[in-house]
């Protein structure tokens, strides 16, 4: 057990097995809140698998799993929509938990993408539903908060700038979050604890700590260890979708 | 007025509609439409059984019913054979035993085209009091597990996470079709359950554009399809439920002239 108020989640030497192969293995992890926990790691390396372990969705699993609260959102990697479905962005909102109008409009347009609440969700393109699911996993105002690659197909303005709203999310939510990602440059950022993954846990630790770590160059490579200190730079601006400059208040 | 065969017919078939409406909806969402035919299938079984062994035949339709689909989910979870390969197992080798069963029978008189075709017009007062009350058990229970069934319908993975419990919502609903075979067997007959559950709702998917709506709209094509089917069967001497279902198609092909027209807009 532990004591600490603040833990949202603690899986200790976790672990899961498919047909005698190990998924992943020796898992610790710890999420806080108010603290974005990021998982890095190749294709096949386990990163989905630790968030469902995370979650309780893997029934099967070696090691320990605490869950500390009820209020979860979830990003999955993949949400197909069948056709004969039909749902619009609002009723998808919704889908988990009844919201009053204000707060879907709020989470939507925080998301930038406010405009298409009527829509229908299987006629949105990659990078709006990706939006949409981000507002309705914020909606709901979690105190733990799971991302399964939630920028995928989100074009790169778009990209930074939902980094920067996830970041907000976890100072104004005081919610923890598990981020997936592999776009290396723009997590590292914006990350408090990083865990690089390959089947186990290779090396974790603040991100300046892991970018400099042994293992995480063997898996990425050199230069990547390098991007962390090109995305260190201060911006002082930031752009509008059409190109404009916006002084940032900082 | 209860003594009208024909007033106790339409009774009987609202009460079906609306309730095949909203199960439809989530039939059709769930990739289910085989399962239809599955349960149906088994419900042959049921008859058998209860025909054999002097039992209530609802209750045994719906407990056969009811095993089956569970013995699917199980099944579903501890093989990896595919849905549509185990629903085929499941169904043909219910509906095989169920002949079998009824060879040894046969020193009774058994109308199988009546349970295979269903017979509307010979409702009495008891079905339709079975149908009623059945019916709104069904659609109140399927109103208390509406947003998680939905959720998980969407989603399984996030339905889960997020608390809704999708494994047992699934069970519940599984019976919930179990039990709509039970009440309406005698009515629209094996063969004519999914046709009912799944052909409106079909033409109702062509017209909406949400959820709720499409729900509504099966149930008002359902309604339809019934007063029609039950009236052009008397007016031309068909049997009844197959022209209701005759009717349920010639909505959803007048259907499609609305979905044509949305797609160009």
């Amino acid at each position: 057990m532990t004591n600490n108020p603040n833990v949202l989640v603690k899986i200790s030497n976790a672990g899961i097995q498919k047909s005698g192969k190990w998924l992943v293995k020796d898992v610790n992890l710890e999420i806080h809140r108010g603290k974005i926990v990021t998982i890095i790691g190749p294709n096949g390396s386990g990163k989905s698998t630790t968030a469902k372990i995370v979650l309780g969705l893997h029934k099967k699993i070696e090691g320990n799993v605490q869950t500390f609260t009820k209020k979860i959102s979830y990003v999955p990697q993949k949400v197909s929509i069948d056709w004969t479905l039909p749902i619009r962005v609002l009723d998808f909102m919704v889908l988990t938990e009844d919201l009053k109008p204000q707060e879907i409009n709020d989470a939507l347009n925080l998301t930038g993408v406010d405009h298409l609440i009527s829509r229908n969700l299987r006629d949105l393109s990659g990078g709006e539903f990706q939006r949409v699911l981000l507002a309705r996993a914020i909606a709901k105002k979690p105190e733990l908060l799971v991302l399964d690659e939630p920028v995928q197909g989100v074009d790169f303005a778009g990209e930074v700038a939902l980094y920067g709203l996830i970041k907000k999310i976890s100072e104004t939510l005081n919610c923890g979050i598990l981020l997936i990602s592999h776009d290396l440059h723009v997590v590292m950022s914006a990350t408090d604890y990083v865990v690089c993954l390959n089947g186990h846990v290779c090396c974790s630790g603040t991100p300046v700590d892991v970018a400099r770590d042994k293992h995480y160059k063997e898996l990425f490579g050199e230069k990547s260890s390098q991007l962390l200190s090109i995305y260190e730079h201060d911006h002082d601006h930031v752009h509008t979708a059409d190109g404009d400059i916006v002084k940032e208040n900082v | 007025m209860f003594d009208d065969f024909l007033f106790r017919a339409l009774i009987a078939g609202i009460g079906i509609a609306l309730v095949t409406g909203p199960l439809g909806c989530f039939v059709v969402w769930r990739r289910l439409s085989f399962f239809g035919d599955t349960l149906a299938h088994s419900a042959l079984l049921g008859v058998l059984l209860s025909v054999a062994f002097d039992l209530n035949i609802s209750l045994t339709i719906f407990t056969v019913s009811s095993l089956i689909a569970l013995l699917l989910l199980r099944l579903q979870k501890t093989t990896n054979l595919p849905s549509d390969a185990l629903l085929g197992l499941l169904s043909h080798s219910s509906l095989a035993v169920g002949l079998v069963i009824l060879g040894f029978l046969s020193f009774i008189r058994f109308d199988i085209m009546g349970v295979l075709f269903g017979d509307i017009l010979s409702v009495n007062v008891n079905d339709l009091l079975a149908i009623w009350i059945g019916g709104a058990i069904i659609l109140l229970v399927l109103w208390f597990i509406w947003k998680p069934l939905f959720a998980s319908t969407v989603n399984y993975e996030l339905a889960e996470a997020e608390g809704m419990n999708p494994e047992r919502v699934n069970a519940i609903f599984t019976i919930l079709l179990a039990a709509l075979i039970a009440i309406s067997i005698k009515m629209v007959g094996l063969l004519l359950i999914t046709g009912m559950l799944i052909i409106p709702t079909t033409m109702a998917r062509n017209l909406s554009n949400n959820p709720k709506q499409m729900v509504i709209l099966s149930i008002i094509g359902g309604l339809l399809s019934v007063f029609i089917g039950l009236y052009t069967s008397f007016e031309i001497n068909t049997s009844s439920g197959p022209t209701i279902v005759v009717v349920a198609l010639i909505l959803f092909i007048l259907s499609l002239i609305g979905i044509k027209k949305r797609n160009y807009e």
